[in-house]
């Protein structure tokens, strides 16, 4: 166990280390130069130059790679070109609420999953299965961000429950900011939550028809004892796989959707940066996402192990 | 021989209800946009403040923006973009990732282990993350969401290209193949493809959906399709900021968004149980 | 009064092209410390048989008939009574070992699960219990394997773990269904000689089910034929092999291999395939296989005579299957 869990941190540390080198190049290759832009176009070329000089971009990229990394490491990220603020202050604040969105999303949607998976296994075929996987497959078709929006003409301006958008800051009481992240984080779980719930269902039905689980029911345990007992955790594996992938999905989801309801969050830092040509806070932003997006994937790959024997002794 | 083959192909078409409802709707689709390529009901450009705000109407179906365009024709003229955009980076993906995916499962080796770590890399960076990228760089455009939305394809294909080509080369008859004296090029373009094209053809049914999802996203967010070119995205956009005004207008693009991207799936459901009728078999 | 009595039992099974007479008026009876052996080709209801008795047939079937055991008619149990008697009075060994265990719990849990849930027995107890018939099955070193997961076993030691968690209750009767099938040759009549063994020292009933006529007639007291859902002859082993009268039962006989025939010799196989049991013919169902069939075959189903006492067998043309020489079935 302790081989795999060392296996998998060196692929992490490989995979994490892979991209930030893309992340760097693509931003090296941009054009347009970052002190052009904070100066804007009238600039003298002395200006630029000294301005060049100063932020350090005269240096080679190999050396300006590494003394990102290390800045990084020790959370010194430098100043944003736009706002002349440390990146660090600005990125704190933004995934403080992109964090507990993404995780309240992520548990909505398990939930739902669950819960809806479930119930559409046990009633296969019957009328609250097929609705429960109409509704399902409709679930999966809308884009997130159009759902919020009806969510937002829905319960903020037709019934005016709930914030229409915005965030108060967590010095407000942490009810306050549940509330705002509600809505969105709604809007995130439909469609997660409708896909895992199909996937669930499946899988569910799929275990149900091997051969141990008719061990099982032979052995005298009933159907529900057999469900819980020998289907939910063999089950769970191909939802395991699912929900990682779909994490990422829903972590560009909030991208989106913080827009749609103005919370300011990583997504809508890194489109402000985009349209301030703010590239380094870009560069941060998107490394950070994708450092997200790969540690889940780890943590993922170690719960796929925990929840199957068999793949401690195959690992490669 | 061929006859009865191609009769029960159809028949079981027939039997599918999601194929049926989803080759409908998605032919919908289709027959909009070729329509709106030479007729709409009004027009999806001309900007006519005094227009502005019609309710739904014979000459508006669906009534106008705030600019004063006719709603309905920007929805059909926008199916035109969506598709578009679709085609193209399905394409891209699908060109490259079935290549890449024949090349490591022919090759094995190093070659496969490049080429699939490179793919588990590119996993982490999802299509609208590595769009805002790309617009990062190049700036926001319609070409570049394609782009965007193509590259994050690849993997997609070559992951499941390889896997299912993988399983064919383990089979006797590729094994018969090789013993004859086959070489690895042609083996892979007699046996192999056509036996995963199935299951290919359902992954890009999917994809192309996605693809949709994807690129109203980004329009969405301003970084996909520019203005004036009409683009469900954009559409919702521009009703945002009107919701409370006319919420209708932020009901219709996504209509037709969820439209076609069921239907596409519907279509891919239905494709899998015709083509593949193992996946779908219920003891 | 025996221990199994089945009477008329009939399954009908719910397939997508209309219903399948998956088993038809099977009836037989079997007393304690007996064995009953049921053979017959793949899709011949011998396994649906098997479930019937276990209660555990697809969800869209019918059972008919009646399963008396110790008197007592489990087809008019609830599934809850049914749950106290799975496991603990009937108990069942299936065909396919590498796919019977479940991946993700230790061979000890799934060893432990009965006698907790049946005998009540507590955690340790249980695990007591366990190491104790893991050996018993021949499990050699049970104090390592007990922890071990179903991947780490060979097939043969899965079949062991799977007799184990059969006989766990001490059934009253233990199905075995085609348990060595899967297994190598060289481990099959290990697995079969373990089965016997446990089941006279424990004096359970034993049903075996198999397709090879040989392993058949090595472990058993009386025999049942089945083909096409139904039963086309049975009584003691020894009766049936002293003469095989049905058609269909010289056919098997004839398609087993044997040790000493020439080489050159070819060996026999019946012709055709099994009946469509969607769409039964109305007559004797081996028709349009059997080398003696007339037109009253195709019309009129046979009943299951008795040609001396327990010997009973269903055909029209008992007289000329009784006459044909063993000769004849190798031609």
């Amino acid at each position: 166990m302790s081989v795999f869990i060392a296996k998998r941190v060196l692929t992490l540390i490989a995979t994490l280390i892979g991209a930030s080198m893309v992340i760097f190049l693509v931003m090296e290759i941009l054009p347009g130069d970052p002190a052009l832009v904070i100066l804007g176009v009238d600039a003298s070329d002395e200006a630029v130059r000294a301005l060049t000089k100063e932020l350090g971009l005269d240096r080679p990229p190999v050396e300006r790679y590494w003394s990102w990394i290390t800045g990084l490491l020790q959370g010194e990220l430098g100043n944003s070109y736009a706002y002349k603020v440390p990146i660090w202050e600005l990125i704190e604040g933004a995934m403080l609420i992109t964090l507990p969105l993404a995780v309240m999303s992520i548990a909505l949607s398990i939930v739902l999953a669950l819960v809806i998976g479930l119930y559409a296994a046990a009633n296969h075929n019957k009328a609250g299965d097929v609705t429960l996987m109409g509704i399902s497959q409709l679930g999966i078709s809308i884009p997130n961000f159009w759902l919020a929006i009806l969510l937002i003409i829905l319960f903020a301006i037709e019934l005016r429950w709930l914030p229409a958008g915005g965030f108060p800051g967590w010095d407000e009481g942490i009810l306050v900011c549940l509330k705002a992240l509600l809505l969105p984080s709604l809007a995130l779980a439909t469609v997660v939550g409708a896909i895992l719930a199909r996937i669930t269902r499946s899988s569910v039905l799929e275990v149900f028809r091997e051969d141990y689980v008719r061990t099982a029911r032979a052995k005298g345990l009933s159907q529900r004892a057999t469900l819980w007992r020998h289907v939910l955790r063999n089950a769970l594996i191909p939802v395991l796989t699912v929900t990682g992938i779909q994490f990422s999905a829903l972590l560009t989801g909030t991208v989106v959707v913080e827009n749609v309801f103005h919370i300011p969050g990583l997504g809508s830092l890194v489109l402000k940066a985009i349209n301030n040509r703010d590239t380094i806070v870009v560069e941060n932003v998107i490394l950070l996402l994708a450092t997200m997006v790969i540690t889940v994937n780890f943590i993922v790959d170690i719960l796929y192990a925990v929840v199957d024997p068999r793949l401690k002794a195959h690992d490669i | 021989m061929s006859d009865t083959r191609s009769l029960s192909f159809l028949s079981r078409c027939r039997r599918s209800r999601s194929f049926m409802v989803g080759g409908i709707m998605t032919a919908f689709l289709l027959v909009c946009a070729a329509i709106s390529l030479f007729w709409t009901p009004g027009s999806a450009y001309d900007i006519t403040i005094a227009n502005r705000f019609l309710p739904p109407s014979a000459d508006h179906w669906l009534g106008t923006d705030r600019f004063g365009r006719d709603i309905a024709s920007m929805l059909m003229t926008g199916t035109q973009n969506s598709i578009v955009v679709a085609v193209v980076a399905v394409s891209i993906g699908l060109s490259m990732g079935v290549s890449l995916g024949l090349l490591a499962a022919a090759r094995r080796g190093w070659t496969e282990e490049i080429i699939m770590r490179l793919s588990d890399f590119s996993f982490a960076f999802p299509a609208i993350l590595s769009a805002i990228m790309l617009t990062a760089i190049f700036g926001p455009g319609g070409v570049n969401s394609i782009l965007a939305i193509g590259l994050y394809n690849i993997p997609v294909f070559a992951r499941l290209t390889r896997g299912s080509a993988n399983a064919i080369w383990a089979r006797e008859f590729v094994m018969a193949a090789r013993a004859s004296g086959k070489g690895r090029l042609r083996i892979t373009f007699e046996h192999i493809l056509p036996n995963i094209l199935s299951i290919i053809i359902v992954q890009a049914t999917i994809l192309f959906a996605i693809a949709i999802l994807a690129e109203a996203a980004l329009s969405y967010l301003g970084l996909g399709t520019q203005p004036p070119e009409p683009s469900w995205g954009r559409m919702l956009n521009e009703a945002q900021t009107l919701m409370f005004l006319d919420p209708m207008q932020a009901v219709y693009p996504g209509l037709a968004i969820a439209t076609a991207v069921f239907g596409l799936n519907l279509l891919g459901d239905g494709l899998r149980d015709i083509l593949d009728p193992r996946l779908s078999r219920k003891r | 009064m025996s221990l199994l009595n089945v009477k008329n039992l009939s399954v009908i099974l719910a397939t997508n092209d209309g219903p399948a007479r998956a088993v038809r008026d099977l009836s037989f009876s079997l007393n304690k410390g007996e064995t009953l052996g049921i053979v017959g080709e793949s899709g011949c209801g011998k396994s649906m048989a098997a479930l019937a008795l276990m209660g555990l047939l697809p969800e869209l079937s019918e059972t008919r008939g009646e399963i008396l055991l110790d008197e007592e008619n489990l087809l008019d149990k609830t599934e809850a009574e049914m749950c106290r008697i799975r496991g603990n009075r009937l108990a069942m060994v299936f065909q396919e070992p590498m796919t019977s265990l479940n991946p993700v719990h230790t061979v000890g849990n799934q060893i432990m699960e009965p006698l907790q849930l049946h005998l009540g027995l507590s955690e340790s107890a249980a695990r007591e219990e366990a190491l104790h018939l893991m050996d018993r099955v021949g499990i050699p070193n049970p104090e390592a394997r007990i922890d071990n997961y179903p991947h780490q076993l060979s097939g043969g030691q899965r079949q062991r773990v799977m007799i184990a968690i059969a006989l766990s209750c001490k059934p009253d009767v233990l199905i075995a269904d085609e348990p060595t099938t899967a297994l190598d040759v060289t481990i099959q009549d290990q697995i079969l000689e373990l089965i016997q063994n446990l089941v006279q020292e424990d004096g359970m009933a034993l049903i075996l089910i198999s397709h090879d006529l040989g392993v058949i007639s090595e472990n058993t007291d009386n025999i049942l034929v089945m083909y096409g859902g139904a039963a086309v002859e049975k009584g003691g082993t020894e009766q049936i092999f002293n003469e095989l009268v049905h058609p269909y039962t010289q056919g098997l006989f004839a398609a087993m291999p044997k040790l000493g025939r020439a080489r050159t010799m070819r060996l026999v196989t019946i012709p055709g395939t099994v009946p469509d049991l969607i769409n039964l013919p109305a007559g004797c169902t081996f028709t349009d296989r059997c080398p003696i069939a007339t037109d009253i075959c195709r019309n009129t189903p046979p009943p299951l005579e008795e040609i001396e006492p327990r010997h009973a067998v269903a055909c029209h043309h008992l007289q000329e299957a009784r006459s044909r020489k063993t000769e004849e079935l190798f031609s």
